[in-house]
């Protein structure tokens, strides 16, 4: 196989770390070396979070470089922006159109910038964009919206459904799996392509 | 049976597999899930200890008991259990002794990014370094082998990308687990100084043991490629190296202390250049360089933050970084912060309004140094705020002690804050010292501590009395207050920093994380509001700015109502369902 690198990113909070194990999960499944790098702690606190997850016939360095992601998956419009150079010529952007202020916004000294989505296509980003938070409430669950975004990531992919499915069922606890598993089948159904700018 | 395992959790699996009997830590990240991890065992005992020391201490006692023994820390926590491990090197164990030490290049969640190699070499102690989790796995395996079999504890560091990241690891079965005989041994056990100059030398003997078995472990290994190159590392540095060179040679040294003099000499004649790829210090540099080998490595890798393989492809190969894009706009940062519905956002509005110099210390309450609160002038290390602020005083004088406060959390307390406190009463300080008192270690991310009234398993347990220990050590001014009741708490900050004689304050209410923690949901800002911006002084995420109006994000409010306690205007309100 070749190799597979699968970047998250969002707010401290939104449920980053769940969507990449899972991935790690989904990796194992298809029998592929891999590797899922996490930051705890300080960074978890609200602030901009970012994780890794690798995959291949051999994984080494747990880190994803500039240019070297093939999906980056953003939960939040600004940490798309902070981390685009990470994807590579060629990735692919799933975006879940959210804003969440920085403190620096919130009490005023600095601006939240303007058209992240629209200045992004105009840099050449070839990009999934969806409202995964909206998808989630009406799944029924406000959380979900990290397993919307995997919807949408599983149907981009090369990777039957039934492999992600199956993992979703041995990592997500029993009485919340019935909620997710309808918001991953939301993302995987739902997205429309926004990439042809 | 194949498992995706962090680093932390394969270390617990391999302590499992080991059959360690008794594991003690004082939470800390990276190595905090290291401890959490052990206690899903029912087999093993398992315990959050008040800190390092002791926990290192309750290890030791159980070794010499003739258990093998786990104690898990961060890099700075070593520092704290510095003490007993510099003369634990001396006595030796009887069940196997394993210290693992997780330190933080980049400080992702630290105060420094002190190299804790240094301390295998001055309190000589052998050291292992795993490079991904089934060596987390294996490494602690061998560990405990190392220390039976030559007498001596063991420390197992890990970096937070090797602690905190995942990949495939191979579980096995747990073995090893019978105590081994308790013999009575003062020569070995008590280290007096008659005792001690005995043991000294057996520790020179080891030592020089310990070498030649690093020539021969199966942890160092030679990974054969092109010879025009040949790389010297370990851990996560290993990792980052394997994809920066390629194909070439590599020495990976799995035991990072004492090295295989002849191993590297051997390895460095089979290769053309020679690099040394470490984060931080130089460790293995200058001990080569010693022995004479010529190699590259700290004249054009820097000894700060952390590695990567473009770092070393740019460094080595001098290879320009070419963007993927071009979308050229300024992100601003985001900073962590207080989480919405925090105790401690309380307190810093009143620390702020008051203009007081505050002695600060490790835990969530740090980002009160940041915007908009900015009320916290110092932060060293875990229980410094209070000798701190009592030094600030000596230094300064009464006048200056009354504009001061320390404050620190009730597990930082626990930790290293008691004696600090003795100190202020002993030698006639008046400091005040408030202990925000969230009922959590809450940082690390939520471990139990002797505040808490349970124990790591959950388990019912007393609870220590804040209030009752400081009168116990003599502070007879003890107050007790809700951060949120902002008037009052602002009353009796004034009151006690303007008393003659030391005070503590106890600012109790939970952290809004804790499951029995029930706000009655979001808030929204009605027609009343006049932007006066009070309420967004106290830096809470969910009260934004937009310029024309300020509004509540009611995604993130949890309705703890703080913001309420600041509008004039009555025009915070709950808000009636319009948003679901």
């Amino acid at each position: 196989m070749t190799d597979l690198n699968i970047m998250i990113v969002g707010v401290g909070g939104q449920g980053t770390l769940l969507a990449s194990r899972l991935l790690g999960n989904v990796a194992m499944k298809q029998g592929f070396d891999v590797k899922v790098s996490e930051v705890h702690g300080m960074s978890q606190r609200g602030g901009s979070v970012v994780t890794y997850v690798k995959m291949g016939e051999k994984v080494y360095s747990p880190i994803i470089e500039k240019g070297e992601a093939d999906y980056l998956l953003a939960f939040e419009n600004l940490e798309a922006l902070r981390w685009i150079d990470y994807l590579k010529n060629g990735g692919t952007l799933v975006l879940n159109d959210q804003q969440i202020d920085p403190m620096p916004v919130i009490i005023g000294k600095a601006k939240y910038p303007e058209k992240i989505i629209e200045r992004l296509r105009e840099g050449g980003v070839r990009m999934d964009v969806i409202d995964a938070l909206q998808i989630a409430k009406e799944c029924g669950n406000i959380k979900s919206v990290n397993i919307v975004l995997l919807g949408v990531l599983a149907k981009t992919s090369n990777i039957a459904k039934e492999v992600w499915l199956e993992a979703m069922r041995e990592v997500i606890p029993q009485k919340i799996l019935d909620v997710n598993l309808r918001a991953f089948d939301a993302g995987y159904n739902g997205t429309k392509d926004t990439s042809k700018a | 049976m194949k498992k995706l395992m962090l680093g932390n959790e394969a270390v617990a699996r391999g302590a499992y597999e080991a059959g360690v009997r008794v594991a003690a830590a004082y939470p800390g990240t990276p190595s905090t899930e290291i401890t959490e991890n052990i206690a899903k065992y029912d087999e093993m005992y398992s315990e959050w200890s008040p800190n390092e020391k002791v926990a290192l201490e309750v290890a030791i006692g159980a070794s010499v008991a003739g258990a093998r023994a786990i104690c898990s820390m961060k890099h700075v926590g070593l520092n704290v259990a510095a003490d007993p491990l510099f003369t634990v090197s001396y006595t030796g164990v009887n069940g196997g002794l394993v210290i693992m030490v997780a330190d933080d290049p980049g400080m992702h969640s630290s105060q420094n990014e002190q190299d804790s190699r240094f301390y295998a070499r001055a309190s000589k102690v052998p050291m292992l370094e795993p490079s991904n989790s089934q060596e987390c796995k294996d490494f602690v395996k061998a560990a405990f082998d190392i220390s039976e079999r030559f007498d001596c504890p063991v420390i197992v560091r890990l970096s937070t990308r090797i602690a905190h990241s995942q990949s495939i690891v191979e579980i096995n079965k747990r073995q090893n687990d019978e105590l081994k005989p308790y013999v009575k041994d003062p020569a070995k056990y008590v280290m007096m100084p008659a005792m001690a100059r005995a043991r000294h030398l057996a520790v020179e003997k080891r030592m020089a043991e310990l070498k030649a078995f690093a020539e021969e472990t199966p942890v160092n290994t030679i990974e054969w490629g092109s010879t025009d190159i040949g790389v010297i590392t370990s851990g996560i540095s290993y990792q980052y190296a394997r994809e920066a060179f390629g194909n070439v040679s590599y020495l990976k040294l799995g035991m990072v202390y004492p090295l295989p003099d002849k191993l590297i000499t051997e390895f460095a004649a089979k290769v053309g250049t020679l690099y040394v790829i470490e984060e931080l210090e130089p460790f293995f540099e200058n001990q080569i360089r010693k022995m004479g080998i010529k190699v590259i490595g700290k004249d054009i890798l820097p000894v700060t933050g952390e590695y990567s393989a473009s770092l070393l492809r740019q460094k080595i190969f001098n290879e320009a970084f070419e963007k993927s894009y071009d979308v050229d706009v300024q992100s601003p940062v985001r900073p962590p912060v207080m989480c919405p519905g925090c105790p401690h956002r309380g307190t810093f509005h009143v620390l702020k309004k008051l203009k007081l110099t505050v002695t600060g210390d490790i835990g969530c309450y740090t980002l009160g140094a940041l915007s908009p609160t900015e009320s916290m002038d110092t932060c060293i290390c875990m229980g410094a705020s209070i000798g701190m602020a009592h030094g600030m005083e000596k230094a300064r004088g009464r006048e200056f002690g009354k504009k001061t406060v320390a404050i620190l959390g009730d597990s930082t307390f626990i930790h290293s804050g008691i004696t600090g406190l003795i100190d202020i009463v002993y030698n006639k300080g008046c400091s005040t010292v408030i202990i925000l008192d969230n009922s959590i270690t809450g940082m690390t991310g939520h471990q139990q501590n002797p505040t808490t009234g349970f124990t790591i398993k959950g388990e019912p347990v007393k609870q220590v009395d804040l209030a009752l220990l400081a009168k116990a050590v003599g502070i007879d001014r003890v107050r007790v207050v809700d951060p949120f009741e902002i008037k009052e708490f602002e009353r009796i900050v004034k009151e006690e920093t303007e008393a003659d004689e030391p005070s503590l304050i106890i600012a109790q209410r939970p952290c809004a994380l804790l499951k029995n923690v029930r706000y009655e949901g979001p808030r929204m800002i009605n027609e009343n509001c006049k932007k006066c911006r009070s309420c967004l002084r106290i830096g809470c995420p969910a009260i934004v700015d937009k310029g024309d109006k300020i509004m509540i994000n009611s995604a993130l409010c949890v309705g703890c109502k703080l913001c309420t306690k600041l509008c004039s205007f009555n025009a915070i309100v709950k808000a009636g369902g319009k948003n679901d």
